[in-house]
């Protein structure tokens, strides 16, 4: 279940309270989220849709505490991540959060094993374990054959996949996924898709996706819009 | 060590830029290595100095002698051990640029003032038998290729002719330090054949009983000869070595300014890849924070970058140098300890790794302030 009207009753997975995020620019103040209520629960697939500039990378960003916001508060499975410092909140995200873009983002220099061994390396699992943890990762995404591979020698919808075996490998408490198919054909989009709904229906992973696409939102079991830094009931919501 | 390979990768992506760079740090280090060399050349003789040694020369120059008489006068002053003398030859051996430096010795102290230098004791036996003998140091016989039984022709340029000499043994030095680049011929042989100069030497090394008492002694010999035809003036080998050192110029300051110089360029030219490659790599160094290493891990990981091209031209450059030295000197006698200790070899490496860390600092820093979400809406 999935609320927007803050009055969930404390144990959802993510709880977000009166969340606002102002940007200064020049002497002007945008308002890019207003007093917003989210309560996710485990296991769920959400999609937020909006129009351009209405906020929802910005809600991303504040939910992988990538940005901290104005005011309000997230607490992601218990912990409070608002008010936690630097370290913390990188080693906040480290344990809990895998991070999906839109451009993929792999490092060009590393091989898809390596790219998908990166959070791992900040884990005090051995080489062997680290090793064993890909290959299932890398598995699970069906390129178990392109290991050695560099970014460069994979089609999109193949580093997509990779990037998602990076954002899974660590066994994070949630996934976020900034317009995953927004870089890619139709064909890699629903290859894509398929493999996140995959994710959230076989392994039980709460997946939050920004998307453009209602193809891409379709997949997801609640599409949330958000207008004008306000989040909007959709289908699944109550 | 896990998070080696990341930052050996990112050195990889531009592979010129990253040779030209380790390149720099060599060329860098192989100027140091030799200007080190070359000063260590110049500094041997006050490096190996004998604490409890003196070196008493006339006072007007060292190239005016002193008389014979005074060792036995040296030898009654309170604090004096042990008198030797030597006399400055001169000459070459075949060629005018094979030099090396030949003394006329007193055969019978010689040794027991210079406990570091070491000669079988059958080829010293064979010295101070035969009146044309001469004593060769291990390194100018390897390199002449002159063994025990050769006679060798040396051309005096200071007291005429060509002297022949019976080669009766060869001295080696207790550290590598030792020169082993000296001819040593008994004083009693010169003092026979040469035509003017008799009864003199060209210089005394004394020992004092207590090397705290060295400077009292100096005193004491200079005050002894004071005011006589033949003034002494009298230092600690040490001095007299630096002394000798001076003469040359401010080597020291020399390669000070030009180490200095060399390095802030160098710095200068690691600052700048390092900032580009920071600049060209944002969004990476973004994606690494998103996924939970800290400013710190990141500002560690591109100052492991400067440190790595650092260390790599290091090792490269000093290894060159200690090719270049491993056939000693080049000069062809002026400076024969011509080698690379290895001290100062590991002072080349942090040198080299200061410099790295100074030219990485600025942009690790620049890395580790990163705001993620600005460097994500960059790529």
């Amino acid at each position: 279940m999935v609320r927007v009207d803050g009055k969930g009753n404390g144990n959802a997975l993510v709880q977000v309270r009166s969340l606002d995020k102002t940007y200064q620019r020049g002497s002007q103040e945008v308002h890019v989220l207003r007093g917003l209520n989210l309560d996710v629960e485990r296991e769920e697939f959400v999609a937020f849709m909006g129009p351009s500039g209405s906020g929802k990378t910005t809600l991303l960003n504040l939910l992988g505490g990538l940005d901290l916001p104005s005011r309000g508060s997230i607490t992601v499975d218990g912990d409070e991540i608002t008010h936690l410092s630097g370290p913390k909140l990188a080693a906040w995200r480290a344990r809990h959060v895998g991070f999906v873009f839109q451009m993929y983002n792999l490092l060009p220099v590393l091989t898809a094993f390596q790219n998908v061994e990166l959070p791992l390396l900040l884990t005090r699992l051995g080489k062997a374990e680290r090793r064993r943890h890909v290959e299932i990762a890398l598995d699970l995404v069906g390129l178990s054959d392109r290991l050695d591979h560099y970014p460069r020698q994979l089609s999109g919808g193949q580093e997509q996949r990779v990037s998602i075996a990076r954002a899974v490998v660590a066994d994070p408490t949630f996934l976020l996924c900034d317009e995953p198919t927004g870089d890619l054909d139709r064909k890699s989009a629903g290859e894509v898709m398929a493999l996140l709904e995959r994710l959230s229906a076989e392994f039980g992973k709460t997946i939050l996706m920004v998307t453009h696409d209602p193809r891409a939102a379709e997949r997801a079991g609640t599409v949330l819009h958000l207008e004008k830094g306000e989040l909007v009931e959709g289908q699944g919501t109550s | 060590m896990k998070f080696f390979r990341l930052v050996w990768s990112n050195l990889l992506r531009k592979k010129t830029r990253t040779t030209l760079t380790i390149g720099s740090f060599a060329v860098a280090l192989f100027l140091f290595g030799l200007l080190v060399t070359i000063q260590t050349a110049f500094n041997q003789g006050v490096e190996v100095a004998g604490v409890d040694r003196l070196v008493v020369r006339n006072k007007i120059s060292l190239i005016m002698p002193l008389p014979l008489s005074y060792q036995q006068q040296m030898l009654q002053i309170p604090g004096v051990k042990a008198v030797t003398f030597a006399t400055w030859f001169g000459g070459y051996y075949q060629d005018p640029k094979n030099f090396f430096p030949q003394f006329a010795i007193q055969k019978e102290t010689w040794l027991k003032m210079y406990p570091e230098f070491q000669v079988p004791k059958d080829q010293w036996s064979a010295f101070l038998a035969d009146r044309e003998a001469c004593i060769v140091g291990q390194k100018t016989a390897q390199k002449y290729g002159i063994k025990v039984g050769d006679r060798i022709p040396i051309v005096a340029s200071i007291w005429g002719g060509v002297w022949e000499f019976n080669v009766r043994g060869i001295y080696t030095g207790v550290r590598t330090e030792d020169d082993t680049t000296q001819l040593w011929f008994r004083w009693d042989y010169l003092d026979e054949r040469r035509q003017w100069g008799k009864g003199t030497v060209g210089w005394y090394v004394v020992r004092v009983e207590n090397p705290d008492d060295a400077m009292a002694v100096a005193k004491a010999i200079d005050g002894r000869f004071a005011n006589s035809s033949w003034e002494t003036k009298t230092d600690t080998e040490r001095a007299f070595a630096a002394g000798f050192v001076k003469q040359m110029g401010n080597i020291k300051l020399l390669i000070l300014v030009i180490g200095g110089v060399v390095f802030f360029t160098l710095l200068l030219v690691t600052g700048n890849t390092l900032a580009m490659s920071v600049r060209e790599r944002t969004g990476e160094l973004a994606v690494l924070k998103t996924l939970g290493f800290t400013d710190v891990a990141v500002l560690w990981l591109v100052l492991g970058e400067s440190l790595l091209y650092s260390a790599q031209g290091g090792i490269l450059g000093l290894a060159a140098v200690k090719l270049f030295t491993l056939h000693g000197d080049p000069t062809g006698g002026f400076l024969p300890l011509f080698y690379l200790p290895p001290s100062k070899m590991i002072l080349g490496l942090l040198v080299a790794l200061a410099t790295g860390a100074a030219a990485g600092i600025i942009p690790a820093v620049l890395a580790m302030r990163l705001r993620i979400v600005d460097a994500l809406r960059r790529v």
